[in-house]
């Protein structure tokens, strides 16, 4: 098969979208973190703040999911049906949620009325809380591991989704995105509603820290499939270490309040977390718990060897397009946020 | 319970069409504000200044609501469809994933800038954003109109496996780009939309005029949609032409399904209004004789291939669905130039505004362009079955197959239902946003500073 740099096109096109939906964990992780902080935030003042902090790029960070979306439809078309249509409730569900999270954040200021706004607070927050808790269910799953037969036909039913590991990836992904939305937020404001949110930083990351040993412990018991890729190349095992490493170096910025450099590093935990993922899982993408050699490998799903080399193409040619408008966005919105007639 | 195949049918069908009432709009919308800022920048008259941020409020909800019912439909691919999903990935997956990286990208981000950004960036730099805000809702038409000609009239492919592993691999990039129906249909989707952003702004400017509101500002924003409107309609005469040339080539079925033509040796008439009998195969109507073989080959005497060419299991069942759509389609088309022309003309003669009945028109006329676009691309989907991929894969083998009836259901119901809130409060807050009118400012000639101040008071219905 066909390499570029040592590496095939299937593995390019895994990195690919891997990439994106770092991009997307990273970016829209600070907007449903925030979104699932709302209802702490009591005052009218408050709320407007905290939702215009997110008001201009929440949008340019959704795109990602698109894009990620895109990739994997092109990249591994089997995968992209095979995962959706099984986790087809889940996903509708998730696709209400980001049309509920969308229409929050659009229609609360248009009306004065108390209960208007409540309303769409609620709403903002169920919505924001609901996606990154179904994102977390299905990421969980991924890595359990799902019974499939050699049809790639998931025997389960939506129960099965609902184990206790996916259950406990599903509040380790909340509880990273609320860190990183509290942190990504007492960037944004100052005074009164930064010093709220710097206690709400510190219990934050500490439900994460909780969070990321539970998960730690349960993944080394339970899946064990996920270790066997450390086992036979004993270097990686620098990554679970690196992100210990994080974690604690965040909370020891978020304790200094050093917060843009706590963000930088949860940033890079969010990444990290993914990148263990998928080096756990490669090259498989799903995993199947009632034979392993029903799984679906990348070069199985893969898309022909032309596809993946113009989409690669593509990707290097928009990629850094991408970059340099969230760039521009990020920077001509930099600095604290203030109100003004056309905020949210 | 109907079949997972009616009911991912109807719920495709369903939130395609919803999600087909704003795209359109936003991208007549977009190039609207293209002009009037720049005719801000160029002018510095503050009526163009208050007008671009009127339409730019709007814009936000359109396209807000735009985003959130377009990324249910790119997922909906993989939920309902996965073995056209497997079928079609190498193809329109790319196209899909180009329209994310290319158009979507930065669509969304000088979005922030053009929402928020004013005041707060150089003029300049704003204009740049918008003008690359309306660009981007272009482009993501662009990738969405190839990837669905693609289904119509596939190029540049081979088929790869057999039975459900069968799917269609990319052999030429660039034709399966530009394969024979993604410049003329692009062209007629993408001035459908003109019509629709601009019969918009037309219909609000129309509506004050009549209320005796904002009376400049009004006249200043029908003068914009209507020179866009004027051009939009003439031009979709061309590129409907050019639609209706490549179906007669490449999808005959569907031609003969719009005219309700069925016997290939026949010379075939132009129905202007007509009933299709699908059961005993019959058309009747008002007709032009010939019509339709004068289109298809230049001659009023040259027979057209009519349905019966094609075996009944590989041609459109709902003919007469087809046949309406399209002849609805069709009407509008030519009362939009009939209303525009007239305008036009109207307004050279310098009486445009004192027409109350032809306001009253405009006010209303906003719902024909939304019909047509709709209906049209009722006929070509519709038209193009049983096949979703034309003369490839047939629709009833393109579904999920472990999703039941059941979940469809499900999804289905939960869709109407968030729909239904969601029409409602896009009506509401349209009007209510109509209603507010723009905020006129009190100089006529106004500097745009180019620096964000936060002293700015806060408009008196946010709290």
């Amino acid at each position: 098969m066909e390499t570029i740099l040592g590496l095939d096109l299937p593995t390019w096109w895994f990195l690919v979208i891997g990439g994106l939906i770092t991009g997307y964990g990273v970016l829209d992780g600070f907007d449903l973190g925030a979104g699932a902080l709302h209802l702490f935030f009591k005052k009218e003042e408050s709320r407007r703040l905290v939702l215009n902090a997110i008001g201009p790029v929440w949008d340019g960070n959704e795109v990602w999911l698109v894009i990620a979306g895109g990739a994997l439809f092109a990249g591994f078309p089997l995968v992209y049906g095979v995962l959706l249509s099984t986790f087809y409730i889940p996903f509708m569900l998730f696709l209400v949620a980001l049309i509920f999270r969308a229409i929050s954040i659009e229609f609360r200021s248009k009306e004065p009325w108390l209960w208007w706004r409540k309303m769409w607070d609620i709403s903002y927050m169920v919505s924001s809380t609901g996606i990154t808790l179904l994102l977390g269910l299905v990421l969980g799953n991924l890595i359990h591991g799902l019974p499939m037969n050699k049809d790639h036909e998931f025997t389960g039913n939506v129960l099965t989704f609902f184990n206790p590991y996916a259950i406990l990836i599903a509040f380790t992904t909340l509880s990273l995105f609320m860190l990183h939305g509290s942190i990504y937020l007492v960037m944004k404001t100052e005074n009164r509603l930064y010093t709220r949110l710097t206690i709400i930083v510190n219990n934050c990351s500490k439900f994460f820290i909780l969070c990321f040993i539970l998960t730690s412990m349960a993944t080394l018991i339970y899946v064990p499939h996920m270790t066997h890729q450390f086992k036979s190349h004993p270097s990686l095992f620098l990554l679970p270490m690196l992100a210990v490493l994080i974690v604690l170096n965040i909370k020891r910025n978020v304790d200094a309040r050093k917060y843009y450099t706590a963000f930088a590093y949860s940033c890079i935990i969010t990444a990290c977390l993914l990148i263990l993922f998928a080096v756990g899982l490669y090259p498989n993408i799903v995993i199947s718990t009632t034979d392993p050699a029903y799984s679906i490998s990348i070069y199985a799903a893969a898309s022909s060897v032309k596809s993946l080399k113009i989409m690669l193409l593509i990707a290097a040619i928009g990629t850094p397009m991408v970059v340099g408008y969230t760039t521009f966005l990020f920077w001509t919105f930099r600095g604290k946020v203030k109100l003004n007639e056309m905020s949210y | 319970m109907p079949s997972v195949e009616i009911l991912s049918r109807i719920q495709f069908a369903f939130t395609i069409a919803f999600h087909y009432i704003y795209p359109p709009l936003s991208i007549g919308l977009g190039l609207c504000l293209v002009i009037m800022e720049g005719l801000y920048l160029k002018t510095g008259l503050a009526v163009y200044k208050d007008i671009t941020r009127f339409w730019i409020k709007i814009f936000a909800l359109i396209f807000g609501i735009g985003v959130a019912t377009g990324i249910v439909m790119e997922f909906e691919f993989g939920t309902n469809w996965a073995t056209y999903s497997h079928y079609v990935g190498d193809i329109f997956g790319s196209a899909l994933a180009a329209e994310g990286i290319f158009a979507f990208a930065m669509e969304s981000a000088f979005l922030g800038v053009l929402l928020f950004g004013w005041n707060r960036v150089h003029k300049g730099v704003h204009y740049f954003s918008t003008c690359m805000v309306a660009l981007g809702s272009i482009f993501s038409a662009l990738w969405i109109v190839i990837a669905n000609s693609w289904q119509q009239t596939p190029a540049g492919f081979r088929i790869e496996g057999h039975d459900l592993g069968a799917r269609a691999v990319v052999t030429d990039f660039w034709a399966m780009v530009l394969n024979p129906s993604s410049v003329d249909r692009f062209s007629h989707v993408i001035i459908g939309a003109f019509l629709a952003g601009s019969f918009l702004v037309m219909s609000v400017g129309a509506w004050y005029i009549l209320k005796q509101r904002a009376v400049t500002h009004a006249q200043a924003m029908f003068k914009v949609g209507l020179s866009v409107a004027v051009i939009a309609a003439l031009l979709q005469l061309f590129t409907g032409h050019r639609s209706a040339h490549y179906v007669s080539k490449y999808q005959p079925a569907k031609l003969a399904a719009m005219e309700g033509h069925y016997d290939s040796s026949a010379v075939a008439p132009m129905y202007i209004v007509g009933w299709v009998d699908n059961k005993n195969e019959h058309t009747t109507g008002i007709k032009i004789p010939g019509g339709l073989s004068f289109l298809t080959h230049g001659s009023f005497s040259a027979p057209v291939e009519g349905l019966r060419a094609t075996p009944k299991e590989d041609r459109p069942g709902a003919v007469n669905f087809v046949f309406q759509m399209y002849h609805m389609m069709i009407t509008i088309g030519i009362t939009l130039i009939g209303l525009t022309l007239l305008a036009v003309f109207l307004l050279w003669k310098k009486k445009l505004f004192q027409q109350r009945w032809l306001m009253v028109i405009f006010a209303w006329a906003v719902l024909l362009p939304q019909i047509a676009n709709q209906v049209g691309w009722y006929a070509a989907e519709v038209g193009r079955q049983p096949w979703v991929v034309y003369k490839l894969l047939r629709t009833s083998d393109a579904l999920s197959r472990k999703v039941t009836a059941d979940q469809v259901m499900f999804s289905l119901i939960l869709f109407t239902l968030v729909y239904v809130l969601l029409f409602t409060l896009f009506i509401y807050l349209l009007t209510r946003k109509i209603q507010h009118g723009p905020d006129i400012s009190e100089n006529a000639e106004i500097e745009y500073d180019g620096y964000y101040h936060d002293n700015i008071t806060y408009h008196p219905t946010k709290l």
